[in-house]
C-alpha cells in the first residue's frame, strides 16, 4: 500500500431518514440522502470545496467561512459544511466572487500564522498549506509587524504529541473531537477574539489536564499545531499498511503509517468497523515496546533456572526443546507436559498452538489466558444461548435505550468503545452502572447514570436475581419472546425460583448494601425502558460465581426479550485483544476450535482425519490443574506462548511454587517476564507489527493483522511454533498464515467462510460466516437460539469462602487503568509510565483515617495468600471497606495478595474478592525484596565466549 | 519464593471443586443436581483428577456433600 490519504468528506453523514433529495453541484446532479450537507456531497461528486473548519470526524461548526458557496436563487454565500441540500438545489462551488471571498478569509488566517513551513513538522500534510494552494492565495496585504499569536511557547508536556499555539488557527476541530468523539470535554476555547485560544483543561499542560491522550485531537488538527512528536522527529510517512491494534479486545484498526521500515505514526483507520475511526493512548501511540532495548532476540537455555541464560542458535533452542518435552514424556507419561495459548497472538499462531499440543504432545492439557478472565463468559452463554461470545457488534449500542453496565469500567478498559457509548447516552439513552466503585461512566462530563448499584464484592448473583424477582412479580417479563424463543417449562421454574420472597430486593439489601428501592427502580428501567443492552467485565466473571453471574445477565436479557435485534443483547467486554479468537481456536482443554467438546467423536475423527493422528478424547488439565499437579509431581513441562502466568494469575506463591517444580519450562515472549524467571527455554517472539494473521475482537470480528516490518527476532510467532512442531516429528508446512486459516476454515463450521480473501474484500467478517451467513453475522440469535430454545438456568446466591474478619477486615478487588493493559509488559516499556508509574491502593477516606494513612503514603497490604506494599490513594471512588489496585506493575505484585478461590464452573479466579488489612508500611515488604533479588539473578545472560 | 502460604493441597483442592460445584447446582433439586454434578466434572476434569476424587471419596467419606459424593459415585461406575 502506498501513502495516500483517507477522503474527507467534510461533514459526517446524516442521520438517516429513508428520504433522498436531488441537486445539481457544478452542474453534475445527485441524489443522496436528506440531511447531507453541501460540502459533503460535493466531496461525494469528486470535488472538493476548500475548508479548515470542518473534517467528518465532528458535526460541522461555520466558523472558518472558507467553504461558501452560491446557491440558486438564494441570498448571500453560505456555508457548504452547515447547509443541507434540498430538492431541486443549484450549487455553484468555484465562481469569480467565491474565489475572491476565500482569499480574503485565506489571507487573514495566513497573516497570524508562522511561515515556516519548510522546517515546520507538518510540511506535505498541512490542511492550511493545501487550502492555501487551493485557493490561490499569492499574497498576504496586511504584513507580520502588528500583534499576532506568534511566539508563544509550546506545551511538550504530552510524551506524544506537542502543542503549539501558534500555528492554530482556531478553527476548534480538536476540541469538538474531544467532545463528539471521545466524550472527554478536556478542551476549550479561552479567551474571545484575538486572545481565543485552545486549553486543556483550566489553562493546564495537556499532560496534567484531564485529557486522555486519545488523539482524536491531534488527527483533527488541520496545521502542526498539534502534531506527532514523532512526525516532528522522524518526518512524514510515505506509505500506510492497515492493521489491527494488539490492546483491548475492542480491535481498533488503524493505518500504520510507515516511513522506509520505520513506523511513524498509528492513525486510527476511518473504514475501521470495530473503531469507526477513533482509538486510545494505547493504540495510538503507546506502540514504542516493539523497537524497546529490553527485547530479547536471541533464543537462551539454560539446564536450571539457578544458572544464567546462555544464548544459543534457533537450532539449538529448538532442539533442546523437543528433546526436553519428548524427555519428560518418555519419564512421566504422556500427560505430564501440555501448554499455554496467548491472546495477544494471532488466530493462527494460538490455533497452531494447541495443535501442537493435541497432535504433538498427544494430550489436552492446553489452556489459556481467558481461563483468568472470560472462561465463565464460555461457560454461561454456551449453557444459555447455545454458543460462547457476545451477541451484538459495537454499532448495536447506538440503538440502545436503557445501556446496563456490570463490573466493566469500559472508559479505562475499552476506552474507544466507551466513547461510543457514552455518545449514545449523551443522545439520551438511560445508564444504569452495577459496580462497587464510582466508575467514570457513574458521573463524568454529560453522562450521569440513572441508578449507580454500588454492591458489595461478591453479590451479583444476589442483585441480578433480585432484579429479576422485581421483573416477574410485576409482570414486566415478555411473554411473547418467551413462548416463542425459549423453553416455557424452564422459564416457570426460574420465574418461580427469583419470586421466592428470600430473592427480593427487600431481602438481599442486608447482603449487596444496596438499598432495595434503587433495586427496583433499575429493574424497571431496564425492562421497561425500550431497547435495553448489557455490558459486562471482568466484575463479572471474576468471582467464585462467575458462571452464574453470566447465565444470570442471559436470563434477565432472555426474560425482557432484549435478545436477537440491535440495540440489545448481552457484550462480554473481552480483556486481552485476542482473547475471543483464542477461545474460538480451541485453547480450552476441553474443547476443539468452534467449542465442540474433545469428546464428541465425529468431530474428532474429522481433526484426527486431518492431523493424521489419534487425539485425546479426554479433558487435559487447566492452568491451576497443571500448577497443582505441578507441585504433585506429575505435570514436568511447560509451554507458554505470550503470557505472564507469574503475574497476571492468583496466588503469585502457588504460580511460583508450580513452575519451580516443572523440568521444562519454555517461554515464548517478546521480554524476560516474570513467568521467564522460572524458565528454561527462551524463544524470543515477534511483535503484532511483524508478522501476519488475524485477531477477533469482542464483537466476533475478524480482522487481518498484517506485517508492516521485518521480525526483528528475526521469525513470527507461528513459524517458530511450526520448528518446535517439526523438531518433535511433526511435518507442518505452512508458508504464510492464510494457510492455517484455511485450515481452521476447513475444521470450524463458524469459521468455514473465513479466508484471506474474502478479509481483503470484506475488510472484516463476523462469525458465524459460512454457507449460511455468508457475509458473517453482526448479531446473533435473530430468529432463534443456537442452542435451539433459550434456557433459563435457575442460578442460586452461594456466598463466597473468601470472608471478612478480624485480621482481614476489607475487601480487595483488583481492575486495570486506562493508560495500562494486563501486566503491562508492553506499556510499562512505553511513556504510558507518564500517567501511571506505579499500582496505588484506592482506599475510602473512612477506612484511611481509621488507619492513620493519607494521600500517598506508603501502605502493606495483606491478605491469607501473601503482602505486598504499595502508596496509597485516598479516594471516594470506592466505598468504605472496599479497597482497589491494578496489577500492572511486578514490583507490586497485587496477585500475590489474590487467592485460590475461583469460579464454580471454569476455575477463573476470584480476583475481584480478596479479604485483607491494609496498614502503615515504611518499605517493601521481605517477599518484594526477595523477589527483587530472585527476579534479577534469574535475568542474567552469560556473556558469549570469545570465539577461538 | 518456594514458601507458599495457607495454600490447599491438590487433594483438598479437589474435594473442595467438587463440593463447590455441587453447591452451585443443589437448586436445581437433588437428583438433577448430581446429574449435573457428575456431568460437569467428567466433561471439565482430566482423567487423573477424576481418578482421585473417586479415591479421595473412598479414603474420607465424610469430606464431599451428599449430592457431591453421589456424583462422584456415579462418575467412578
Amino acid at each position: 500500500m502506498t501513502f495516500t490519504r483517507e477522503t474527507d468528506h467534510g461533514t459526517p453523514a446524516a442521520i438517516a431518514t429513508g428520504k433522498s433529495v436531488t441537486l445539481t453541484i457544478d452542474g453534475q446532479a445527485i441524489t443522496l440522502p436528506e440531511g447531507t450537507s453541501i460540502m459533503r456531497a460535493a466531496s461525494l461528486l469528486g470535488g472538493s470545496i476548500p475548508k479548515l473548519c470542518a473534517t467528518d470526524s465532528v458535526e460541522s461548526f461555520g466558523s472558518c467561512r472558507l467553504c461558501l458557496v452560491e446557491v440558486e436563487g438564494r441570498n448571500g454565500y453560505p456555508a457548504s459544511c452547515t447547509t443541507p441540500v434540498a430538492e431541486g438545489m443549484v450549487v455553484r462551488t468555484q465562481t469569480d466572487r467565491l474565489k475572491q471571498l476565500r482569499r480574503g478569509v485565506m489571507e487573514l488566517y495566513i497573516s497570524d500564522h508562522p511561515l515556516d513551513c519548510l522546517t515546520c513538522g507538518a510540511n506535505g500534510d498541512c490542511e492550511l498549506q493545501d487550502q492555501a494552494g487551493a485557493v490561490g492565495l499569492r499574497d498576504v496585504r496586511y504584513g507580520y509587524d502588528g500583534a499576532t499569536n506568534m511566539g508563544q511557547a509550546k506545551d511538550q508536556s504530552n510524551p506524544y504529541f506537542d502543542f503549539d499555539p501558534s500555528k492554530c488557527i482556531v478553527c476548534s476541530r480538536c476540541v469538538r473531537a474531544c467532545d463528539e468523539v471521545q466524550g472527554t470535554f478536556a478542551l476549550t476555547i479561552e479567551g474571545m477574539g484575538f486572545d481565543s485560544k485552545v486549553s486543556a483543561s483550566q489553562g493546564e499542560g495537556f499532560l496534567g489536564s484531564e485529557c486522555v491522550s486519545c488523539g482524536a485531537c491531534v488527527q483533527a488538527c488541520p496545521t502542526a499545531s498539534l502534531i506527532e512528536k514523532k512526525v516532528v522527529e522522524v518526518g512524514t510517512p510515505d506509505r500506510a499498511v492497515v492493521t489491527t491494534c494488539a490492546y483491548c479486545g475492542v480491535g481498533c484498526t488503524f493505518r500504520a503509517e510507515m516511513r522506509g521500515e520505520e513506523l511513524v505514526r498509528m492513525v486510527p483507520w476511518k473504514d475501521g468497523k470495530a473503531n469507526r475511526g477513533h482509538s486510545c493512548v494505547k493504540g495510538r501511540f503507546a506502540w514504542g515496546y516493539a523497537q524497546h532495548q529490553d527485547r530479547i532476540l536471541n533464543p537462551m537455555i539454560r539446564a536450571s533456572i539457578d544458572e544464567p541464560w546462555r544464548e544459543v542458535s534457533w537450532d539449538e533452542a529448538i532442539a533442546h526443546t523437543a528433546s526436553e518435552f519428548r524427555r519428560i514424556q518418555a519419564k512421566y507419561g504422556t500427560r505430564s507436559i501440555g501448554g499455554i495459548t496467548s491472546s495477544r497472538c494471532t488466530n493462527e499462531e494460538t490455533f497452531l498452538v494447541q495443535k501442537l499440543i493435541r497432535q504433538g504432545f498427544g494430550n489436552n492439557n492446553v489452556d489459556t489466558c481467558a481461563r483468568v478472565c472470560h472462561s465463565p463468559t464460555g461457560y454461561g452463554l454456551s449453557q444459555t444461548f447455545g454458543t460462547s461470545a457476545g451477541t451484538q457488534d459495537f454499532d448495536s449500542v447506538m440503538q440502545s435505550d436503557v445501556i446496563l453496565v456490570i463490573g466493566a469500567n469500559p472508559t479505562d478498559g475499552h476506552p474507544v468503545f466507551a466513547s461510543r457509548m457514552k455518545r449514545r447516552l449523551r443522545q439520551g439513552a438511560r445508564l444504569i452502572v452495577m459496580d462497587p466503585r464510582r466508575t467514570d461512566l457513574v458521573k463524568s462530563p454529560h453522562i450521569e447514570a440513572d441508578h449507580h448499584l454500588p454492591l458489595r464484592p461478591g453479590t451479583n448473583v444476589a442483585m441480578l436475581t433480585a432484579m429479576a424477582h422485581v421483573i416477574v412479580t410485576e409482570k414486566l417479563y415478555d411473554e411473547a419472546f418467551i413462548r416463542e424463543r425459549c423453553d416455557w417449562d424452564e422459564f416457570a421454574d426460574w420465574a418461580e425460583f427469583v419470586s421466592q420472597p428470600a430473592r427480593s430486593p427487600e431481602a438481599i439489601e442486608p447482603l449487596t448494601g444496596v438499598k432495595a428501592d434503587e433495586v427496583r427502580a433499575a429493574a424497571r428501567l431496564y425492562a421497561t425502558g425500550g431497547n435495553g443492552a448489557i455490558y459486562y467485565g471482568l466484575g463479572v466473571t471474576e468471582h467464585s460465581q462467575g458462571s452464574s453471574t453470566v447465565m444470570a445477565i442471559a436470563n434477565l436479557a432472555m426474560a425482557t426479550g432484549n435478545v436477537g435485534r440491535e440495540g440489545v443483547g448481552v457484550n462480554p467486554l473481552r480483556g486481552q485483544n485476542n482473547v475471543q479468537g483464542a477461545c474460538d481456536m480451541g485453547s480450552f482443554p476441553h474443547e476443539f476450535s468452534g467449542y465442540r467438546h474433545v469428546s464428541d467423536t465425529a468431530t474428532r475423527q474429522l481433526f484426527e482425519r486431518t492431523w493424521g493422528v489419534s487425539l485425546d478424547a479426554e479433558p487435559g488439565l487447566r492452568i491451576p490443574n497443571m500448577l497443582d499437579a505441578a507441585t504433585d509431581g506429575t505435570f514436568k513441562g511447560l509451554f507458554v506462548q505470550g503470557e505472564d502466568i507469574l503475574q497476571s494469575d492468583p496466588n503469585t506463591h502457588h504460580v511460583a511454587a508450580g513452575l519451580a517444580a516443572m523440568e521444562c519450562v519454555v517461554v515464548q515472549d517478546l521480554f524476560l517476564n516474570e513467568t521467564a524467571n522460572y524458565a528454561h527455554v527462551f524463544l524470543p517472539g515477534s511483535t503484532f507489527l511483524e508478522k501476519d494473521g488475524t485477531f477477533t475482537n469482542a464483537e466476533r470480528r475478524i480482522q487481518r493483522v498484517r506485517k508492516v516490518m521485518a521480525p526483528l527476532n528475526g521469525y513470527a510467532d507461528w513459524e517458530i511454533v511450526q520448528l518446535v512442531a517439526n523438531a518433535m516429528g511433526l511435518r507442518w508446512t505452512y508458508d504464510h498464515p492464510a494457510q492455517i486459516m484455511d485450515e481452521i476454515a476447513a475444521l470450524t463450521p463458524t469459521f468455514a467462510g473465513v479466508h484471506y480473501d474474502r478479509l481483503e474484500a470484506e475488510g472484516s467478517l463476523q462469525w458465524p460466516a459460512n454457507d449460511a451467513a455468508p457475509d458473517g453475522t453482526p448479531t446473533m440469535h435473530i430468529d432463534g437460539f443456537v442452542r435451539g430454545k433459550g434456557k433459563f438456568v435457575v442460578t442460586d446466591y452461594v456466598p463466597t469462602d473468601e470472608k471478612t474478619g478480624p485480621r482481614f477486615p476489607l475487601l480487595l478487588t483488583t481492575g486495570r487503568i486506562l493508560s495500562h493493559y494486563n501486566v503491562g509488559a508492553q506499556t510499562r516499556r512505553t511513556a504510558n509510565t507518564a500517567w501511571h508509574p506505579e499500582d496505588r491502593l484506592e482506599i475510602h477516606p473512612s477506612d484511611a483515617e481509621n488507619r492513620g494513612i493519607k494521600e500517598g503514603d506508603w501502605v502493606a497490604l495483606k491478605s491469607r495468600a501473601g503482602e505486598t506494599t504499595l502508596r496509597a490513594q485516598v479516594t471516594e471512588r470506592v466505598a468504605p471497606g472496599v479497597v482497589y489496585t491494578t496489577f500492572h506493575h511486578p514490583e507490586t505484585q497485587a496477585n500475590v495478595i489474590t487467592t485460590d478461590y475461583s469460579d464454580w464452573a471454569t476455575n477463573c479466579p476470584e480476583y475481584k474478592v480478596t479479604a485483607v488489612q491494609v496498614m502503615p508500611s515504611n518499605g517493601p515488604s521481605d517477599w518484594q525484596l526477595d523477589y527483587a533479588d530472585q527476579a534479577r539473578m534469574s535475568r542474567r545472560i552469560a556473556p558469549l565466549e570469545a570465539a577461538e | 519464593m518456594s514458601d507458599e502460604n495457607d495454600v490447599m493441597s491438590t487433594a483438598d483442592r479437589l474435594i473442595y471443586m467438587a463440593n463447590q460445584i455441587a453447591r452451585n447446582l443443589a437448586a436445581q433439586g437433588d437428583a438433577e443436581a448430581v446429574a449435573s454434578t457428575a456431568s460437569h466434572i467428567a466433561s471439565f476434569w482430566d482423567p487423573l483428577m477424576r481418578a482421585r476424587i473417586v479415591a479421595l471419596a473412598a479414603e474420607q467419606p465424610d469430606a464431599l456433600s451428599p449430592i457431591a459424593a453421589q456424583a462422584v459415585r456415579r462418575i467412578s461406575a
